[in-house]
This record gives structure tokens, C-alpha cells and sequence, in this order.
């Protein structure tokens, strides 16, 4: 997992299989660093996920909280097909876009 | 020649086991040549089922048991997640897109729409105090 800051954006670069284990970490990992780098916004990179169930959306869902009580938004970028698959299935959609590239959703989120 | 196989495998409950879950029932399927796709499916119910056994049928203690057997007849996979967990007391109602139990944690009460999503049929026989069974079915395109 990589981490970096784009103005008040913290980049997530997600990487592997997101599932109920490995979430506890991610779920660590993003607070630690929206928190310490006094971020608003969330952006989360998906290239480099290569499986995601339905404890990711639990995961985001909380992730949108955590913006929202900053005052900032989430969003997505860079999401496989199969992925893109849940996130339909669920309402997260309303709550975060996935976004065609990191340059509109930093354009979109600012 | 009709192709069939079966295959077995148990695992104590606990959360590094939903990958290896994941990555067992992938090697079995290969042998039918399924599609990237199809994989994909198998590998998202079966991880949704074997994660319910453990973080709600054992409540998270990591030295239940989750069986899983899968067998296939041509082109058709039956799967069956089983715990002998805390079980269900409404099925009906557990099945429900959203409904959830774990409040507190990050939970999106997905697991069942997905393992619906992704294979043909999916049974539930659960008992209060006795544990749950999830069966699942789906035949391969080609
Ligand atoms: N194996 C199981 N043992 C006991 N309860 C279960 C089991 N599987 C599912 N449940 C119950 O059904 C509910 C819905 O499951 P699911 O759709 O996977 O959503 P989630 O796991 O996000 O809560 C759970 O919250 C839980 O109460
Ligand atoms: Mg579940």
C-alpha cells in the first residue's frame, strides 16, 4: 500500500486482494494517514487489486465516513471490471464515483 | 466419458484462511478450464461464504471448523461452505440485500446478494446453535 498527498487529497495506491483479512490492515493503514497528514479528501487507486468481496464495500463504506466527518470526499480510480461489478451491486456508487483517472477525480474532488 | 471429481478440505476459523479458501477452490476448478470470468465468481461466493462461517458462525473464536467440499459432474460445480457455528435464526431474513448483524463493525450486508450474483443457485440450511450450510451450484459456459 502506498500513500502520498495531492493538496489536500490523501492517494491510497490499494494493492493484492482486499477481503475480510486483509482489510483490518488497510482499514489501519488509511486512518493512521488521513489522520497524521491532516487530509480531506480520499482517493484510492484500485490498478494493482486483483480481488475484492463484499468486505471491501464494508471497508469504503467506513472510509466515506471518515472523509465526511473531515468535511472531504472519496473517491476512485483506475477499478478493474470485476470490481466495478460489486461496487454496482451495493450503493457505495452513491456515495463515491469511480473515476476514469487520477487527474479528473483530483479535478472533481477539489 | 462424463469428467467428475470431488475434493474436501477443512481449516480452523481464521481470517488468513478466506485466501487460502479462495486459492484452494481455484486450483480444483482449473482442472474444467474455466474462464478468467467464471473463476472470478467461484472465488467471490466461496470467500463470502467461508468469511460468514468464520466471522459470524464462530464470532470471530479461531478454532471452529469450516469444511468446504466441491465436486463436478461435465461442467456443473457444486460447492458447500459448513460450519458448526452459532447458525442462523432467520434465513429468509439474513438473505436480504443489506441486512447485516454486525452493526459495530464495517459490515455491507452483501454476502448473500453476491454469492447469488455470482453462481446459479445458492441454499441455505442453517440451525440456531447447531451451525450452517451453504450450497451453491453453477455450470460452466463451454
Ligand atoms: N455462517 C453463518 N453463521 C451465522 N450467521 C450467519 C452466517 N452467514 C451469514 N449469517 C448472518 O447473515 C447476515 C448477512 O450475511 P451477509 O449477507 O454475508 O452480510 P454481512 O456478512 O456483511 O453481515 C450476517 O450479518 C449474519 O447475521
Ligand atoms: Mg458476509
Amino acid at each position: 500500500m502506498e500513500f502520498y498527498m495531492l493538496d489536500s487529497t490523501l492517494v491510497v495506491a490499494l494493492m493484492g486482494e482486499i477481503d475480510h483479512h486483509t482489510c483490518v490492515a488497510i482499514r489501519q493503514a488509511v486512518d493512521r494517514n488521513y489522520q497524521k497528514k491532516r487530509a480531506k479528501n480520499l482517493l484510492f487507486d484500485f490498478e494493482k487489486v486483483t480481488f475484492m468481496d463484499s468486505s471491501g464495500i464494508g471497508m469504503l463504506m467506513g472510509r466515506y465516513r471518515l472523509a465526511a466527518i473531515g468535511g472531504g470526499r472519496i473517491g476512485l480510480y483506475n477499478v478493474p471490471k470485476d470490481i466495478e461489478r460489486i461496487l454496482k451491486m451495493s450503493n457505495v456508487c452513491k456515495l463515491m464515483k469511480a473515476y476514469s483517472n487520477k487527474q479528473e477525480a483530483l479535478k472533481e474532488l477539489a | 466419458m462424463p469428467k467428475r471429481n470431488e475434493m474436501q478440505i477443512q481449516f480452523l476459523s481464521q481470517s488468513v484462511n478466506e485466501a487460502f479458501a479462495r486459492v484452494a477452490i481455484s486450483a480444483f476448478i482449473t482442472q474444467l478450464d474455466p474462464t478468467v470470468e467464471e473463476l472470478y465468481d467461484i472465488k467471490m461466493a466461496v470467500s463470502e461464504a467461508v468469511t460468514n462461517a468464520i466471522i459470524h458462525g464462530y464470532e470471530d473464536k479461531e478454532d471452529g471448523i469450516v469444511a468446504i467440499k466441491c465436486g463436478y459432474q461435465d461442467k456443473v460445480i457444486d460447492i458447500t461452505i459448513i460450519d458448526e457455528g452459532k447458525g442462523i435464526k432467520s434465513v429468509e431474513e439474513a438473505m436480504q440485500p443489506l441486512y447485516t448483524t454486525s452493526l459495530e463493525e464495517e459490515r455491507a450486508g452483501l454476502g448473500f446478494t453476491v454469492m447469488q450474483e455470482m453462481m446459479d443457485e445458492v441454499e441455505v440450511c442453517s440451525h440456531p446453535g447447531l451451525g450452517t450450510t451453504v450450497k451453491m451450484k453453477k455450470s460452466l459456459e463451454k
